[in-house]
């Protein structure tokens, strides 16, 4: 077995390339964008090199992927049985994870020498990005489940300050204290499910909990499964909080209201964060602890509902949006949706494990191309200068390579062979179709929503009608060679991903699955996306008056959709109305006259007191002396006559 | 003929002590000050306490008293009345040290004090001089070198004091 | 003995006239005056003390001689400090110096 404990460089590197940015980087502003796409192309070798060690050299020993311990150091010991542990642990799933980010990391630290060009907070950008990076590194590699919720919430802060970038925006402000007030409620989930998850299994190791786990017999499975609140048992009550935990953060239904305001950020930010790494947390917190979870049915179909709920809800949103970063939001949202759904109908034993490899590779293929997309619509914007899709229009001239590459990522992930989405779905969906039908019948609908709404976003940007750059001048050409680079290699890895055969390397149990095509189930998918293609097409690729039409026939339909279902009016409402009226405003009550009013109670006698008696100090100093005279007299005559 | 010399130091000293604190002149409290400096000075030499006499003269006399001078000539008009205090108070403080004075006399004078092997007959300079500069069993070499750190410390305070204002001043 | 004895209560008597000035004077030099007859007074009895009960010691002479030199010291800073008042208030009058208040 080869030692791995260099992987902790990946690590490393992008901690002090933003401890080097942030502290001194004012400094050197030209530099340190430099100084961190070369970090993270560092990180990014490493990592590569790593997969390559892990999967192909060392390979297999009998018969499944080891889980190797690369560092591992014992942190807080509280008690002999109770202790905290920093470590790097390396299996099949954190090895993928490792090239993803690295990956679409890099690629972001070099788009955005050239988009973030000219900024003026370009330093703390990169700072910020660096400890993005590494929180999300760190999150990946974690080898116990409170280190975990540590990065967790070192992502949720990087996460914070990079969509609060442009924190003049009164809308950024407003953006960033949503996503994280969100997400750090949806924590709330995660913690008191570490809790209860770790009080059962006696541990807050990964590895120890797994292996308590899945020991059928054992007295701490039985211990967790008999205990019970409210009917449900304790591990199940467990792993559903750990899912309220990685809900928030993947923007599943209902915590998904922060992920299309998080927009407000930079657009690379958007790509790496919103689109590829962070959102996706949530998914691999659930295939880290998938052992567990095949373990309770019930809690797997809690995912496996919320998930196809969300996916098929997102879509529909997404295709009533006009903001293209918004509708990339939501095709995210989606896209997760059917990541998790793929985790919820997967069991775990070889072939029953389909699900969570699906997901798996869905992830990594989703990666490469929301990461692409973001990046073009980032090049569009950066050529624009408006998010919206009605002052677009035409550009496939202007921009030649952004319209080729976005089209090739609207191919993948509309599900086109033999380009990576198609693979990576077609499994998800053969896997719903073996396990749950309704699943698979919402998954396939969703397929074709995705398809209609990515090709309406694709046609309204670069085809419906003639550009007119409206009121500015054009100051500059397509984009910068920094800008066009990662966006030609994200276009390579979205075509070619789906070649690799990703079952073998990545599977629930940790077994080699052949992967086949299903022709039944693949050419469903297909004609999903074949009709949500033709149907944009239909309507968009000339403007004219259809959608308009279909719009009204749909009236209010639509217009729900458009305000994407009033989820964030019904937050407000029972924030604003309901937690507000009844609970803040008599705390507040109580705060203001009972709280308040006994320190001002203790304020006023203090201050009537001293009003009093402050003459005394009067700051003549004969009075003093008098005082102390007198005193020194009486305490004399105390000691000799008293005492 | 002893007695006699003790009497009249003791009432120079009450009386011109008296004066100092009493005078309304500034100048003059200022001139009683050092003729009871002097009385307790020949006090000393009552003693046959020569040395702790001169050193009296020198320091206080010739020191203190002279700097309480400057500085009465840096702050006052010479001649101008002090102001009296009410004779309320100087009532009650009079009431009060009178008190005080009776308490701790009582106390001393009813108090046994363990006989004396002999009266002593006054310390020889060349002694004192030993002593002071003694690091072993009663020598006092420690206090006298602690002490001029003192008197240094104590001079450039006095100066920095003095001098900050004047810096801020101008 | 009885020399002794009288001669601590001129002492004591002195002490207390230095305390009766003290507290009636307003005056700030006149204050430090009374302050050094409230010295000469605990220099008399170090010196009493010595010569008629522990006449083969020098402690007590020892003290007289520290406390004169502290003394000097004392009167020499607490000149400053009252010039620079004076400085600062056009006045030595411990009455128009109350800024050391609530």
């Amino acid at each position: 077995m080869v030692n791995y404990s260099y992987i902790s460089f990946v690590l490393i590197i992008p901690l002090v390339v933003f401890l080097i940015t942030g502290l001194f980087g004012k400094k050197m502003p030209g530099l340190s964008g430099i100084l961190g796409a070369l970090g993270m192309l560092g990180a990014a070798c490493l990592s590569y090199f790593v997969a390559y060690q892990y999967f192909l050299v060392d390979g297999r020993v009998d018969g499944i992927y080891p889980t190797v311990m690369a560092f591992k150091q014992t942190w807080l010991q509280f008690t002999p049985s109770l202790k905290i542990d920093i470590g790097i642990i390396l299996d099949p799933i954190a090895v993928m994870m490792l090239v993803v980010v690295t990956t679409v990391s890099f690629m972001v630290h070099l788009y955005s020498i050239g988009y973030m060009h000219g900024e003026e907070r370009y330093a703390t950008y990169y700072s910020f990005l660096s400890l993005f990076s590494f929180s999300m590194l760190g999150l990946v590699v974690s080898s116990n489940i409170f280190q975990m919720y540590m990065f967790w919430e070192l992502v949720g802060v990087s996460s914070f300050l990079l969509v609060g970038f442009y924190f003049t925006k009164p809308s950024a402000v407003a953006a960033a204290k949503k996503a994280f007030i969100v997400t750090r409620f949806a924590d709330l989930g995660f913690l008191a499910g570490i809790l209860i998850l770790s009080f059962y299994s006696e541990s807050l190791d990964f590895q120890t909990i797994i292996h308590n786990m899945m020991d059928y017999n054992g007295t701490i499975f039985l211990n967790a499964n008999a205990a019970s609140f409210m009917g449900v048992s304790a591990l199940t009550w467990a792993l559903c909080l750990i899912f309220i935990g990685g809900a928030g953060k993947s923007a599943m239904f209902p915590f998904h209201i922060w992920l299309p305001d998080a927009m407000e950020g930079p657009t690379p930010v958007s790509a790496l964060i919103h689109a590829a790494t962070m959102v996706v947390a949530g998914v691999f917190l659930v295939a880290r602890l998938f052992p567990v979870y095949s373990q309770v049915p019930a809690a797997l179909d809690v995912v496996m509902y919320v998930g196809a709920f969300s996916a098929f809800f997102a879509a529909i949103i997404a295709c009533t949006q006009t903001d293209i970063k918004r509708v990339l939001a939501y095709s995210t949202m989606s896209q997760i949706g059917y990541m998790m759904f793929a985790l919820g109908v997967s069991g775990y034993w070889g072939e029953e494990g389909l699900g969570f490899t699906a997901s798996m590779f869905h992830l990594f293929t989703h990666a490469m191309f929301k990461a692409l997309l973001f990046l073009g619509a980032g090049a569009v914007i950066h050529y624009v200068h408006s998010n919206e899709m009605g002052d677009m229009g035409g550009l496939w001239k202007k921009m030649p390579i952004t319209h080729i590459v976005f089209f090739i990522a609207c191919l993948a992930i509309s599900g086109v062979p033999p380009l990576s989405g198609f693979f990576s779905k077609e499994e998800i969906l053969t896997a719903a179709y073996q396990h749950n039908k309704i699943v698979y019948a919402v998954g396939l609908l969703t397929a074709c929503l995705t398809a209609f709404y990515m090709f309406r976003l694709f046609l309204m940007i670069f085809w419906n009608k003639e550009y007119k750059a409206h009121g500015r001048t054009e100051h500059h050409g397509e984009a910068p060679m920094t800008m066009k680079l990662p966006l030609l290699i994200l276009a390579i890895a979205t075509i070619f991903a789906g070649i690799i055969p990703f079952s073998m390397y990545v599977s629930a149990d940790g077994t080699a699955v052949e992967s086949h095509i299903h022709l039944r189930e693949a050419s469903m998918a297909v004609a999903a996306g074949a009709i949500g293609i033709f149907s944009a097409f239909f309507l968009y690729l000339k403007k004219n008056e259809r959608p308009e039409m279909i719009s009204s026939a749909f009236g209010a339909l639509y217009r729900t959709a458009y305000k994407k279902f009033y989820v964030d009016e019904l937050y407000l409402f029972v924030t604003k109305n309901m937690i507000f009226n009844f609970i803040a405003v008599p705390a507040a009550w109580i705060d203001r006259n009972v709280v308040d009013g006994m320190m001002d109670l203790i304020a006023a006698v203090t201050e009537n007191l001293s009003d009093s008696i402050k003459s005394i100090q009067s700051g003549k100093i004969s009075s003093y002396v008098m005082w102390f005279f007198v005193g020194a007299i009486l305490l004399s005559m105390m000691i000799v006559y008293a005492l | 003929m002893n007695e006699f010399f003790l009497y009249l130091i003791s009432i120079m000293i009450l009386v011109f002590g008296a004066l100092t604190v009493t005078s309304h002149k500034i100048f003059r409290s200022a001139i009683y000050l050092l003729f009871t400096l002097i009385s307790i000075a020949a006090l000393y030499f009552y003693l046959e306490y020569e040395f702790i006499a001169a050193v009296q003269i020198v320091v206080y006399v010739g020191g203190i008293v002279v700097l309480i001078l400057f500085s009465l000539f840096l702050t006052h008009r010479v001649g101008a009345d002090l102001p009296a205090p009410s004779y309320l108070k100087m009532f009650f403080t009079f009431l009060s040290v009178l008190f005080a004075f009776g308490f701790v006399y009582s106390l001393v004078i009813g108090h046994e004090f363990p006989e004396a092997e002999a009266i002593g007959s006054g310390i020889s300079m060349n002694s004192i001089g030993k002593a002071m500069l003694n690091y072993g069993e009663g020598g006092f070499v420690l206090p006298f070198e602690v002490v001029s750190i003192l008197l240094l410390a104590a001079l450039i305070g006095s100066i920095a004091i003095a001098f900050k204002t004047k810096v801020k001043n101008s | 003995m009885g020399d002794m004895k009288f001669i601590l209560a001129i002492s004591f008597a002195l002490f207390f006239i230095g305390a009766y000035g003290f507290l009636t004077r307003r005056n700030m030099i006149t204050m430090l005056m009374a302050v050094e007859l409230m010295l000469n007074a605990v220099n008399i009895n170090f010196v009493v003390f010595n010569k008629y009960l522990y006449a083969d010691k020098m402690d007590g002479l020892f003290f007289t001689i520290f406390i004169i030199t502290i003394a000097a010291a004392e009167a020499a800073v607490a000149i400053a400090i009252i010039i620079n008042l004076y400085r600062k208030f056009k006045s030595i009058d411990e009455n128009d110096i109350d800024t050391l208040r609530w």
